[in-house]
């Protein structure tokens, strides 16, 4: 059975996101204030203990990367919330914007404080323009009531949050890309080095973090019962917070213990796929995620498990495919968003895109040939192994992978 | 010996590439690493001067424990690292790479500007690429050619960004920039406009540094060898002084090598029926410029006094800082002073009809493209300089007429307008023409020759450069300052007033003239520093050193011109300058 936890979600419905004094009366703030009170050094390693790993898709330890933020000496450096949610089918940011923004602004003044920064930026996807009204308050009323802003809580820790949107293109949630739209320059990604955490936004130390990630860290620090790590196992321990969307009848976001299985969530607590369909495929973590089919369903939801399924958990999205879509539809449905989504700065992603989209078509024609097939694994391969940045590495992932899946659709008879 | 007097050496690194051992300093590119056991790996966006952009990702090669590959131009080695160039998968990624870009890539190149001068078709010859694998999906898009100097043609662009890079971090012009994104991606201007219409000054550079045709010099050598082939035109041709250590280039010679009598040989077989030289005319310049120096001082003129040879430069504060205008020398350029001596003096003393008169300016400059077209360098409708050729054009022309460069003997310029002095000849290097300045001016206000002759503070490669000299009435302040990023600078301060300088040299090109953007394709600063020194070596040799002991230049004063600033000198030898309004302006 699939059961819904209520670790980082539990302030969902409990407090007014308008007001503070709603947020206090739940115990806000109560994490930021013991952590006032600590080394940063220990909080990094009470997120490493519960092994918490990024959330908008790299998995790169966090723990590891607050410690490693805060070894980088500088007089100057910021914090990066990155809310650029662009991955489809992946809206779980969203919901904890709308529903808990004052443990959001909490998260990331702990951050600063952990890694001695003074500045914070959200980088809010321009499409949540709605939430922020939501943002802004919640930092004004941070800052009324010394949460943050100047001397937070009367211990010389200087703090400021700013909120920034970008114009709407996805490769803006890669990180120096990212930077770069905050700067005000065209949000094209750059090489690295030199890396985030020592010369990014502004040329400052900068450490960037994912909505989830920083939300789960106020719990953290208050979880005296150790509630989190008593979910899941191994490397994934703790709970996630899954998009579940596409063909099933009860989409949404949906907070899982890690180890839930993919059936429980797509079938139990998504309640399955409506109209009498069945299921064709599924592709996790966003349009940049791998596919797999039925198979995969009684695989557990866990880093490791889905890796050894040949997927990653990525955004945390799950998207459900019935078999109205063929396989070569979703494929240039995904290559029709990356063809529109490449920055268009480095070669392999740039034409590997367009040539790919190109055999995609020749195939829906019936056109393709064998050699055709082989071009667009090069290509895909090429694109994959050498791209300036993650989008051109990942934005083969769903080909890559239904080639494996489904190899009888690579097939075409006669001309080789 | 003491301490502080040891030098100290970097750290080593030791790699294998293939197998080799290489041992190289930490903070070293692989691209540089294999570069060292004799292992080219393919590369287009990369440039030795400009910073790394690791876009073109064709120079990906293998290092052991990596899942990707890694893109060598940004790639620091480390200790014990294990890198493949040569393994299937970096062969089919580089050769792949090179498909794609391909495939999108105008290849019309049997009549292709650079035809044989490509870094995309040497590429291809290279991996021996014959039977393209994916479908061409080339964008025709216009070619812009509405300016003398520059033609863009976007359907040869490989985005590598080496023009952005060059007009924005070299010359902080930033007239080029990418636009839109995925296949759509494309290098332009500011809402499109036509180079000439934006904050563009053709100075080339970006022509320079672009591995395909995608951005080029107008090509004029048809005009040229149209005007060699008419019976009628009486053709001449000078040569500016930073052709000459630049040639050689293209003809198997090393970086900086002096091929000035082969350079004349060549000229004199090709046609011409004069071969003059542009140091004559450089000697004309100081002569005027100099006296213009000394009157301003004299007559509280307006101070400080800049530099008006480089035609770039004028574009640039034409556009940029029209206020300044009034700073700016009078005295055209040596070209242009060149062309009007041609056209009037010269037609006299051959005793040619100057309506028969065809004047060809080699430079290694596209800018002087346009400074030839502009209404104030000429007469009565008629041009001075009639065509401009870049060094570039120059050696098409000597393959065109299938000339043995490296085997022609050496020829002597002609007469009346063929000797130069050694302080001509430097005007082709940055802090030239402040030196070859103020050898006259010291003689001339001092009544002394300066020893030594070498204002060496005013030599070298550094941006800005500054000095005092002391002309027993009274100092004066320098200084001297190349690429336009710099005199940007410069008339920052200016307009802030925080110049107090007398002189002010400026060149648009980084390292002077012979950095133009209309020198051999090969050029970067290590091959500037070369053709700098052997500016100064030319110097050296020569039997005059100072302007104004130029023996045909005192002839050209005593029969013609009378004396500096003249009415004469005026009308022919100086010009004026005007503000120029962009079609757009943030404000």
């Amino acid at each position: 059975m699939g059961n819904e936890a209520q670790f980082i979600t539990k302030n969902f419905g409990k407090y007014n996101p308008m007001s503070i004094d709603s947020y206090l009366a739940i115990n806000g703030y109560a994490g930021l204030k013991r952590a006032l009170a600590m080394d940063g050094e220990d909080i990094a390693s009470l997120i490493a203990e519960a092994k918490v790993k990024g959330r908008g898709g790299a998995a790169y330890d966090m723990g590891r990367k607050w410690s490693q933020s805060r070894a980088v000496k500088a007089p100057h450096k910021v914090v990066i919330c990155n809310a650029d949610e662009g991955e489809t089918c992946t809206f779980k940011d969203r919901e904890l914007i709308k529903n808990d923004p004052f443990n959001l602004i909490e998260a990331i003044t702990i951050c600063g404080y952990t890694v001695n920064a003074q500045d914070g930026y959200i980088y809010l996807r321009e499409e949540y323009r709605h939430l922020r009204p939501l943002l802004l308050n919640a930092i004004k009323q941070a800052e009324e009531h010394n949460l943050l802003g100047d001397n937070i809580q009367n211990t010389g820790f200087n703090f400021h949050i700013h909120l920034y949107s970008g114009a709407g293109a996805y490769v803006c949630g890669e990180g120096t890309a990212l930077i770069r739209s905050i700067e005000g320059k065209a949000g094209r990604p750059r090489k690295k080095p030199p890396f985030m955490k020592v010369s990014g936004l502004f040329a400052l130390p900068t450490c960037v973090n994912n909505v989830e990630s920083f939300s789960i860290v106020p719990h953290l620090l208050m979880d005296d019962e150790r509630e989190y790590i008593s979910y899941g196992s191994g490397e994934s321990l703790g709970t996630k917070l899954v998009s579940l969307g596409g063909n099933v009848r009860r989409p949404g976001v949906y907070e899982i213990p890690f180890g839930t299985t993919v059936r429980d969530i797509i079938y139990d607590l998504g309640q399955g796929i409506p109209g009498g369909q069945s299921l064709r495929l599924i592709q996790f973590g966003g349009a940049s995620g791998k596919i797999s089919d039925g198979r995969i369903l009684d695989t557990p939801y866990t880093y490791d498990d889905l890796k050894a399924a040949g997927v990653t958990v990525g955004s945390g999205s799950i998207l459900v495919v019935d078999n109205r879509t063929s396989v070569l539809d979703f494929l240039r449905m995904t290559q029709d968003f990356f063809s529109e989504e490449s920055c268009g700065q480095c070669t392999p992603c740039r034409e590997g895109n367009l040539h790919i989209k190109l055999i995609l078509e020749k195939m829906a024609r019936g056109e393709a040939t064998q050699a055709d097939i082989r071009d667009m694994k090069k290509i895909a391969t090429i694109m994959s192994i050498s791209s300036l940045c993650g989008l051109g590495e990942s934005a083969q992932n769903a080909l890559l992978s239904a080639m494996k899946i489904f190899p009888k659709i690579f097939e075409i008879g006669g001309a080789a | 010996m003491a301490d502080t007097n040891e030098t100290k050496k970097p750290e080593m690194v030791h790699i294998k590439i293939n197998n080799i051992p290489v041992e190289v300093p930490a903070g070293t590119m692989v691209l540089a690493a294999a570069k060292k056991i004799g292992i080219d790996i393919p590369h287009l966006c990369y440039h030795p001067d400009q910073a790394v952009k690791a876009k073109c990702r064709i120079c990906s090669v293998e290092v052991k424990g990596s899942r990707k590959l890694s893109a060598s131009c940004t790639t620091v080695v480390w200790e014990g690292m294990e890198v493949f160039t040569d393994t299937q998968l970096v062969r089919d990624t580089q050769v792949g790479i090179l498909q794609l870009i391909m495939a999108d890539h105008d290849k019309d190149c049997l009549t292709c500007a650079r035809n044989h001068r490509c870094e995309l078709q040497e590429l291809c010859a290279r991996f021996n690429v014959q039977i393209p694998h994916v479908p061409d999906v080339t964008k025709k898009r216009t070619t812009e050619n509405t300016n003398p100097a520059i033609v863009r043609n976007p359907s040869k662009c490989i985005k590598c960004g080496r023009c952005f890079r060059v007009c924005k971090d070299v010359q902080g012009v930033e007239a080029l920039t990418f636009a839109g994104r995925s296949d759509n991606l494309i290098v332009t201007t500011p809402y499109n406009l036509p180079l000439e219409k934006t904050d563009c000054t053709l100075c080339g550079q970006c022509s320079l540094v672009c591995p395909t045709a995608a951005i080029v010099e107008k090509d004029d050598t048809q005009i040229v060898l149209d005007a060699l082939q008419n019976p009628e035109k009486h053709v001449i041709v000078q040569v500016a002084p930073a052709v000459r250590v630049a040639l050689g280039d293209a003809f198997g010679y090393e970086g900086g090598a002096i091929v000035t009598g082969q350079m004349v040989t060549a000229l004199k077989m090709l046609g011409f029926d004069k071969v003059f030289d542009t140091n004559f005319s450089a000697d004309l310049t100081i002569m005027e410029e100099g006296s213009e120096l000394l009157h301003r001082i004299q007559n509280g003129g307006k101070m400080p006094m800049l530099t008006s040879c480089s035609p770039g430069w004028i574009n640039f504060i034409e556009k940029h800082y029209p206020n300044l205008l009034p700073h700016l020398s009078t005295a055209k350029s040596p070209m242009s002073m060149f062309g009007a001596i041609a056209k009037t003096y010269y037609a006299k003393h051959a005793g040619v009809p100057v309506k028969n008169i065809f004047t060809v300016a080699i430079m290694p400059c596209t800018a002087k493209k346009y400074e030839a077209s502009r209404p104030e360098m000429g007469r009565d409708g008629m041009r001075d300089v009639d065509a401009v050729l870049t060094t570039r054009e120059f050696i098409k022309l000597i393959h065109y007429v299938g000339l043995s460069f490296k085997d022609l003997p050496n020829s002597e310029f002609d007469s009346p307008l063929g000797v130069g002095s050694g302080a001509g000849a430097i005007f082709g290097a940055t802090g030239g023409v402040m030196e070859a300045a103020l050898r006259t001016v010291y003689e001339k206000v001092t009544g002394k020759e300066a020893k030594p002759l070498e204002f060496n503070d005013v030599r070298g490669f550094e941006g800005v450069k500054e000095a005092t000299y002391d002309l027993g009435v009274r100092k004066v302040k320098v200084a001297v300052c190349h690429t336009l990023r710099n005199a940007r600078k410069m008339m920052d301060r200016l307009e802030k007033g925080e110049c107090d300088y007398d002189f002010i040299e400026i060149m648009a090109c980084p390292g002077g003239c012979i950095g133009g953007g209309g020198q051999p394709y090969n050029t970067t600063n290590e091959i500037r520093k070369k053709r700098i020194a052997a500016l100064y070596e030319i110097d050296k040799s020569l039997p005059y050193r100072k302007s104004h002991e130029n023996p045909d230049i005192i002839t050209l004063y005593k029969d013609f011109l009378g004396e500096p600033l003249s009415d004469t000198s005026h009308h022919l030898l100086h010009t004026t300058y005007h503000q120029v309004h962009k079609l757009y302006e943030f404000k």
